[in-house]
């Protein structure tokens, strides 16, 4: 690493080699590649124009992905009224136990990705899934690295809950499937 | 930890889902990272250099 270089650089010629992670981000934060691609288009646009803003030798990166997630959320704001479904409507239907041998299959996982809120999401691709500390998460997330820590634990929690793993339901106890697939739904209808 | 009367069994299991659920967060990244980014995007880089390089240039 030779951050004497780095600094040397024009910053927005190297906006190119960070147009995969940032387009992954927006895929994940989206969950929708036109919107996605909306979202990266308009990052790319800021941040070209507030390039004087970005402290050379930063993580470039993290830069941008800040960028994004403020545009996405301010976008949000604007249109928030459309999707009335904070903690998921739908989450109801979804009730999901692993497969027999014990992995849960992957489309399910994202169906339950999908219904969590838009900050779950965020927490959980920022902290862990890309590679970002907390301390990184939260300087992009503008909280501190304790709200980090927790909205990434209520978020987990939520998920498995989604996912119909809450802790304490008594997964895999004996129960056969079809008598756990009939309580599964029962607890989904109360909840 | 302060899941009273869980069994050691149902422990494991728990430390199991939170790790297939890790690697499924993995998951969503990753497969979004290893799309092929539209040509689009590296296009309006350069035309935005383009339009810079104009910018700059002495005025005649």
């Amino acid at each position: 690493m030779n951050l004497a270089v780095a600094t040397d650089l024009d910053p927005r010629d190297q906006l190119v080699e960070h147009l995969r992670p940032l387009r992954a981000f927006a895929i994940s934060l989206t969950r929708n590649v036109t919107s996605a691609d909306d979202l990266v288009q308009e990052t790319i646009l800021k941040a070209w124009a507030s390039i004087d803003k970005f402290q050379r030798g930063s993580n470039l990166q993290a830069w941008l992905f800040t960028i994004l997630r403020n545009t996405y959320y301010s976008s949000l704001r604007k249109s928030r009224r459309e999707v009335a479904d904070p903690d998921g409507a739908h989450a109801a239907t979804l009730s999901v136990k692993p497969d027999h041998d014990g992995r849960m299959a992957f489309t399910d996982f994202l169906r339950a990705f999908d219904a969590l809120s838009d900050e779950h999401r965020e927490v959980l691709i920022l902290v862990g899934a890309s590679g970002f500390s907390t301390e990184e998460a939260a300087a992009m997330m503008g909280v501190a690295a304790g709200t980090v820590k927790s909205r990434a634990s209520r978020a987990r929690k939520r998920l498995a809950h989604l996912l119909g793993l809450a802790e304490g339901e008594g997964m895999f106890s004996g129960v056969d499937a079809v008598t756990d697939a009939v309580i599964g739904r029962a607890v989904a209808a109360m909840g | 930890m302060h899941n009273q009367g869980s069994k050691p069994e149902q422990d494991g299991q728990a430390d199991q889902i939170k790790a297939q659920i890790e690697e499924n967060l993995k998951r969503v990244y990753q497969s979004a990272l290893v799309e092929e980014v539209p040509d689009r995007f590296k296009l309006l880089l350069q035309q935005l250099k383009e339009k810079e390089a104009q910018k700059t240039e002495v005025p005649k």
